[in-house]
């Protein structure tokens, strides 16, 4: 029980410290910032050990915090299977990505800085894991944002940086308006029937089914509750149509888009999901919605990485619509194959990131068609990110192929056109993966620093191989089976199927052969086939026009909207109420002030005039 | 001819008689000497009713209320004493309505 709280807050320790003591020192904020989480990973390891002996219960910890009548707020910890496995994601992943960032960051001014925020987001992502409640949960959720945004923001000097950390930032805050909505909701649901009202995770697991089943709680009243809490999802996982920030947040430093945007904060709408699992299972339309959303993310966003030629941005969009992926699966009640592909998303993501880190460090550039060749030149990046790349086709036996593979068999049970277009996705992977592979490292050097790039030192290769033998065994340590026996009673379990499994690893094959076609062998298709692809490319590098449109609705809706308010603010808030009262006070002040001339003589009298009317009215009216 | 006793009556009419002279002075007179004079004028009659009523009552209470005002007083024409003589020695002045300062 204290390893979840030491756990929690051994990072923000660690982040105060860096700003009391380690501003000036690059040695000493590092060491605080590896100590922390160092300290937070260990404890996460207790918890797995202590989690395996049969009779072990969920780790369940509250300190009330605000206490009112009919209101009692707790902050808690709840330290489930899921959660654990979740803690060890975030604090191994994290970890390997803080000491790459080490080497990475080594030349950079703000180096205290970059760890403080690094601790500080560890800290708030650690609080959205072990959060018992939503007001924990939310909480975190939003300092998660807060420190999404100046992580993004790091390089804060590049208008682009400060740009995109912004918009990050206001695309949360429409999300998180509709997850606050759907929190309350829940919360004023859960005094259906005459109980006191609750926001605990526990309690609302038992009560919610209970309220259903007993009839006094609609699931359609339920499903916009969900409705409204998916929202948070769409926003920090980035998915469908709230997708906008996640491409731009690559302004960010690469170690930061490894963890932030890659492994752990975006899937913190997955992991909400599957938090308040009960929520969703309980609601069949909700479930429709997300497993909707889930499957257009994963094809959109992949046909989207076809033609981007920034390797963040193709990572990006492959992180989308892999997150599309396991909300697609969350949707059709698959709360185990989201929750696995997460896991080892996490690896092979955080892995293809760090390798790209090394790659942009060594050619200077993000743009894949001045890279080349890289894989003589950087051996261990260039093998390393291979593994990532084929771990996140789903190449058979690597860690991507269980996970995918359970998600594609669980919609082919559940539902043929999202099954399909899943399958079409996972084509797409592998050729985007493939392109990125076969242009960046494989074939022959595109620019001069590409012909001069050097294999980066220990500190950044070792996180990745680490990684990458964890995107390789990703399956078969068990990960099902740990989470399964935690949470038997929800969702479904997929039964392995054989005809599914190969229809995927022929679909993955396919799409890396014909990239490999394409851009190693220089294969070009025919005329015809060509012009009508030209269109389509042009739809895909502009993105389906999704910032253009939501540029308009800006300038022209909300703008105008916005001046308005600001009218109402200016002359009636301002200047009717704030300034009106002021100015009343202001005239009163100087009519009354008249009184005053200063002549003692003339105060005694009104002293006297003034005791003898006290006295005439005490004599009228009280005799 | 035989004179009529003295009353409480009498003793508090003059007691009010010498109230309202005090009081006139004090609002009509301008030098600030006359006024602190005309001040103490106000005290004495106060302390004649309180001695009136005393006697007529056949109680203390009264005069040792006196005893209390005579000291408070004494301390009141202290510091207004020293008050006025700093005035006068500070501007010169010695009217009341030539000190304008007392506002805000």
């Amino acid at each position: 029980m204290v390893g979840g709280w030491i756990a929690w807050f051994a990072p923000i320790v660690a982040c105060a410290g860096i700003v009391l003591f380690g501003r000036r020192s690059k040695a000493i904020s590092a060491a605080l910032a590896l100590g922390g989480m160092a300290v937070a990973f260990f404890c996460s390891c207790q918890a797995l050990l202590q989690s395996l002996s049969p009779h072990a219960q969920a780790i369940h910890s509250t300190v009330s915090w605000v206490q009112l009548p009919g209101l009692l707020l707790e902050l808690g910890l709840y330290w489930d299977r899921p959660a654990i496995l979740m803690s060890l994601v975030v604090t191994g992943v994290g970890l390997m990505i803080f000491i790459y960032s080490v080497g990475y960051m080594a030349q950079e001014r703000g180096f205290p800085r970059y760890f403080a925020f690094l601790s500080l987001f560890a800290f708030s992502m650690m609080g959205i894991v072990l959060a018992d409640n939503f007001v924990t949960l939310f909480m975190f959720w939003e300092l998660v944002g807060a420190s999404s945004y100046l992580l993004i923001g790091y390089w804060y000097e590049r208008p682009a940086a400060a740009e995109a950390g912004k918009k990050a930032f206001l695309v949360n805050r429409i999300a998180d308006f509709g997850f606050l909505a759907g929190i309350l909701m829940v919360w004023n649901l859960s005094g259906l029937g005459g109980m006191e009202k609750t926001l605990s995770f526990p309690a609302l697991a038992e009560r919610i089914p209970l309220l259903i089943h007993s009839g006094v709680l609609d699931p359609q009243t339920l499903a916009i509750a969900v409705a409204l809490i998916f929202c948070g999802v769409l926003g920090k996982s980035a998915q469908f149509p709230l997708h906008v920030w996640l491409p731009d947040a690559m302004e960010g430093p690469t170690p930061v888009s490894a963890m932030l945007h890659a492994a752990t904060m975006v899937a913190a709408g997955v992991y909400l999901i599957g938090r308040t699992f009960f929520l969703f299972w309980e609601s069949p339309a909700a479930l429709q919605l997300v497993a909707g959303i889930g499957g257009i993310t994963a094809l959109f966003a992949a046909s989207l990485a076809l033609v981007e030629n920034d390797i963040k941005r193709v990572l990006a969009f492959s992180t989308l619509s892999q997150l599309g992926y396991m909300v697609m699966a969350l949707g059709l009640g698959g709360y185990l194959p989201g929750a696995y592909h997460l896991t080892t998303h996490a690896f092979f993501k955080a892995l293809l990131f760090l390798g790209a880190g090394c790659a942009i460090h060594a050619v200077h550039t993000n743009d894949i068609w001045h890279m080349g060749g890289l894989l003589k030149k950087m051996p261990v990046t260039g093998w390393t990110f291979i593994v990532g790349s084929l771990a996140l086709c789903g190449i058979f036996p690597l860690s991507g192929f269980w996970s995918k593979d359970e998600i594609l068999a669980l919609a082919f049970e559940r539902n043929l056109l999202l099954a399909w277009t899943a399958t079409l996705t996972a084509g797409m992977t592998a050729f985007y993966m493939g392109r990125v592979v076969s242009v960046a490292f494989l074939g022959k050097p595109r620019s001069s620093h590409a012909e001069h790039a050097h294999e980066m030192p220990l500190i950044m290769t070792g996180p990745m191989l680490v990684l990458a033998v964890f995107s390789v065994i990703g399956g078969f340590i068990g990960i099902p089976a740990y989470l399964s026996a935690g949470h038997a009673h929800l969702g479904i379990h997929p039964e392995f199927n054989m005809k599914v499994a190969l229809l995927s690893s022929a679909v993955a094959l396919f799409g890396l052969g014909l990239a490999f076609a394409v851009y190693v062998r220089g294969a070009r298709p025919l005329q015809g086939v060509q012009n009508s692809l030209a269109g389509v490319r042009h739809l895909l590098v502009s993105k389906f026009y999704f910032d253009e449109i939501y540029g308009w609705i800006n300038r022209n809706i909300q703008q105008r909207f916005a001046i308005l308010t600001d009218l109402f603010e200016r002359y009636i808030i301002i200047g009717l109420f704030v300034n009106g009262t002021a100015k009343i006070t202001g005239w009163t002040g100087s009519l009354v002030r008249l009184l005053q001339t200063g002549r003692v003589q003339g105060y005694a009298l009104l002293i006297v005039l003034g005791f003898n009317l006290l006295f005439y009215w005490v004599k009228q009216w009280a005799p | 001819m035989t004179l009529a006793p003295i009353t409480l009556n009498h003793v508090l009419l003059l007691s009010g008689i010498l109230f309202t002279i005090g009081l006139i002075g004090v609002m009509t007179r301008r030098n600030l000497l006359l006024i602190l004079l005309s001040l103490e004028l106000l005290l004495s009659a106060a302390n004649l009713a309180f001695v009136a009523f005393s006697r007529a009552l056949g109680n203390l209470d009264g005069q040792i209320m006196v005893f209390f005002v005579m000291i408070v007083a004494a301390a009141e024409v202290t510091v207004g004493l020293a008050i006025a003589l700093l005035l006068v020695r500070h501007s010169g002045k010695i009217n009341a309505d030539e000190f304008r300062e007392m506002k805000w």
